[in-house]
């Protein structure tokens, strides 16, 4: 009898939340999927079939492609930014463990990877501006000639990938130190009797030992920077609202696509190729992780 | 380790200069961290500084960080040119709220998942874990329509229908259950006679402060800084989100760089002072998500 009443509890108790799982988490994914096989302009009533024919036209779709390379590019750039920055920083940190300027250093490589994202994002449009910007200004004192940074098509990807790597370098840091905490101390300790030095200690027993926690961290930051939409809107405009040049990037496309041009359907497909993308990485990272625990 | 053992003054030496290229060692690794976090906190200190700034102070090279004639003209102007406050405060409704239901939510499923093992909790948890994968921006154009279906749109209701639940938050209270809470204090309640639910809220919810407050952390700054979502969801000026609202003012074409600091500095500096206060809850919040393997 209790143990019917416990699990009547449990049914009740956690009902509410499968509902609500259900109606914004479950329901909507499952909906895009079914979308994207569908041609729907919002305004109709019906939502005709049509196979794969989204996916076939983003194949020749030309805004996707470049929305697609622009994303790689950035989520690619931004991993090899951060990644071994991160490692770098986390280890000298770690070394330091104790010091004066401890806290300061990590709230300070923190800070940016939660501050909000367009007041930042202004604070580097501004640093990048043709005409205002700091940037320039220092780059002069060199005798190196300004550049309209945010005009030019590399430039301004690259600008992206500095700002996104800005954001994400404070999370890749603190779970790299989380990371370097863990590691047992005999094994520096045995490495350091074998006459290594602090530099192959590190090369050689510290990066391979936290290759789990490189393989997270990677994947994490790939994902979110796949996802990147406000830091491309926010720098693509100048602060006298003349259009600079857009990034397209996948989920601008996606937006437009659905609100400007009223093909839900076809933003849909655009979604799903996101989540494939995204689906493939952490496969990636399960297998590579399974590989490693086998050995 | 040392050859020169057998010499007890060279030993000396050579320790006393290998303690020494150890400290220089040490300063030189200080300065180089240092100096990479006040370059990291260089654009927000800019921004804030210019914010205070006059028109002309502005083009000045090199950048003053502290201003010289401080003003408060661009704060003035920036709250009669837009309806900032207006933006702030939904902003800080959705984020309450939405905080709220994660963490009530994860409060009771992260409990009932980890003390109440079934088939059937196993099977909810792997497709509440398989959903954490799929990011918001695939999904988010459906749940529109489904907002749009209940009217809800350009309002904190619709926006908090995005955030209500986080896979996360149910995965992180699971793990603090189980790691925290043993079976025996829940059956001795149980054997004093205290009913299921005064066990959940007087003995575990006491248990789980500490976990609650880093996820409450978390999820209110995922709301407060969350961007794709509002921007599709609210269309009307007085719905912006502080986020959506910046980012839309600052394409305006009398927009200047020290009302657009100034509107920034509004909502940068309340964050900022939110997470030095909350900085151990933070870092523990975020710390754990690493741990997932």
């Amino acid at each position: 009898m209790l143990h019917r009443r416990l699990w009547l509890f449990a049914a009740l108790a956690i009902l509410p939340t499968l509902a609500i799982f259900a109606w914004v988490r479950l329901f909507p994914i499952v909906e895009t999927l079914r979308l994207s096989l569908h041609k729907w302009d919002i305004l109709s009533r019906n939502k005709p079939f049509i196979g794969l024919a989204n996916f076939q036209e983003l194949m020749g779709d030309r805004l996707f492609r470049e929305a697609l390379l622009n994303t790689s590019i950035i989520a690619f750039g931004v991993l090899i930014v951060t990644i071994p920055l991160a490692l770098v920083l986390a280890a000298l940190i770690h070394h330091r463990t104790g010091s004066r300027f401890g806290p300061f250093n990590e709230s300070a490589i923190f800070v940016p990877h939660i501050v909000s994202l367009v007041p930042a994002a202004m604070a580097w449009k501004w640093i990048f501006d043709a005409q205002l910007g700091p940037l320039n200004a220092l780059l002069g004192v060199f005798g190196i000639p300004a550049q309209a940074w945010l005009f030019d098509p590399v430039w301004s990807i690259v600008c992206i990938i500095i700002l996104c790597s800005w954001q994400a370098l404070g999370y890749a840091v603190l779970i790299y130190i989380v990371g370097f905490r863990s590691l047992p101390e005999s094994v520096f300790e045995a490495a350091k009797l074998d006459g290594a030095t602090g530099r192959q200690a590190f090369w050689h027993v510290a990066v391979p030992m936290l290759k789990p926690i490189t393989l997270y961290v990677s994947v994490v930051t790939l994902i979110s920077a796949f996802n990147v939409y406000a830091q491309a809107l926010v720098l693509a405009s100048d602060s006298q609202g003349a259009p600079g040049r857009q990034v397209r990037v996948l989920v601008l496309d996606m937006i437009e696509n659905s609100f400007r041009n009223y093909r839900v359907g076809y933003a849909a497909s655009e979604a799903v190729v996101l989540l494939v993308i995204v689906l493939s990485l952490t496969l990636i990272q399960f297998g590579l992780l399974r590989e490693k625990g086998r050995r | 380790m040392d050859k020169d053992a057998a010499a007890p003054l060279a030993t000396r030496e050579a320790a006393r200069a290998h303690k020494a290229r150890r400290s220089a060692t040490d300063l030189l690794i200080d300065v180089v961290l240092v100096a990479f976090s006040c370059v990291m906190v260089l654009p927000l200190i800019l921004l804030v500084a210019n914010a205070f700034k006059s028109p002309a102070e502005l083009l000045a090279w090199p950048p003053t960080l502290i201003p010289i004639q401080p003003t408060l003209e661009n704060f003035r102007a920036v709250l009669s040119d837009t309806p900032l406050m207006r933006w702030i405060f939904n902003s800080l409704v959705f984020s309450v709220l939405s905080t709220l239901s994660i963490l009530a939510t994860s409060a009771i499923t992260g409990y009932i998942l980890a003390k109440f093992p079934s088939k059937i909790m196993t099977v909810i948890f792997a497709v509440m874990l398989a959903t954490a994968i799929v990011p918001f921006e695939v999904y988010m154009i459906p749940l529109y329509f489904q907002v749009q279906g209940l009217g809800l749109l350009n309002s904190v209701w619709g926006l908090l229908v995005g955030y209500l639940v986080m896979s996360f938050g149910i995965f992180l209270i699971r793990q603090n259950v189980i790691q925290t809470i043993p079976d025996e204090l829940l059956e001795a309640a149980r054997i004093d006679g205290a009913g299921e639910w005064w066990i959940f809220l007087k003995v575990v919810l006491p248990l789980l402060r500490s976990a609650l407050g880093a996820l409450g952390v978390l999820a209110f700054f995922q709301s407060w800084t969350v961007f794709a979502w509002p921007m599709i969801v609210t269309t009307t000026r007085e719905s912006y989100t502080v986020e959506i609202g910046l980012a839309l003012f600052q394409t305006g074409y009398t927009v200047d760089l020290g009302r657009l600091s100034a509107a920034s500095a509004v909502v940068l500096i309340p964050s900022i002072i939110f997470f030095v206060f909350l900085r151990r809850n933070f870092v523990k919040g975020i710390a754990s998500t690493g741990l997932k393997d």
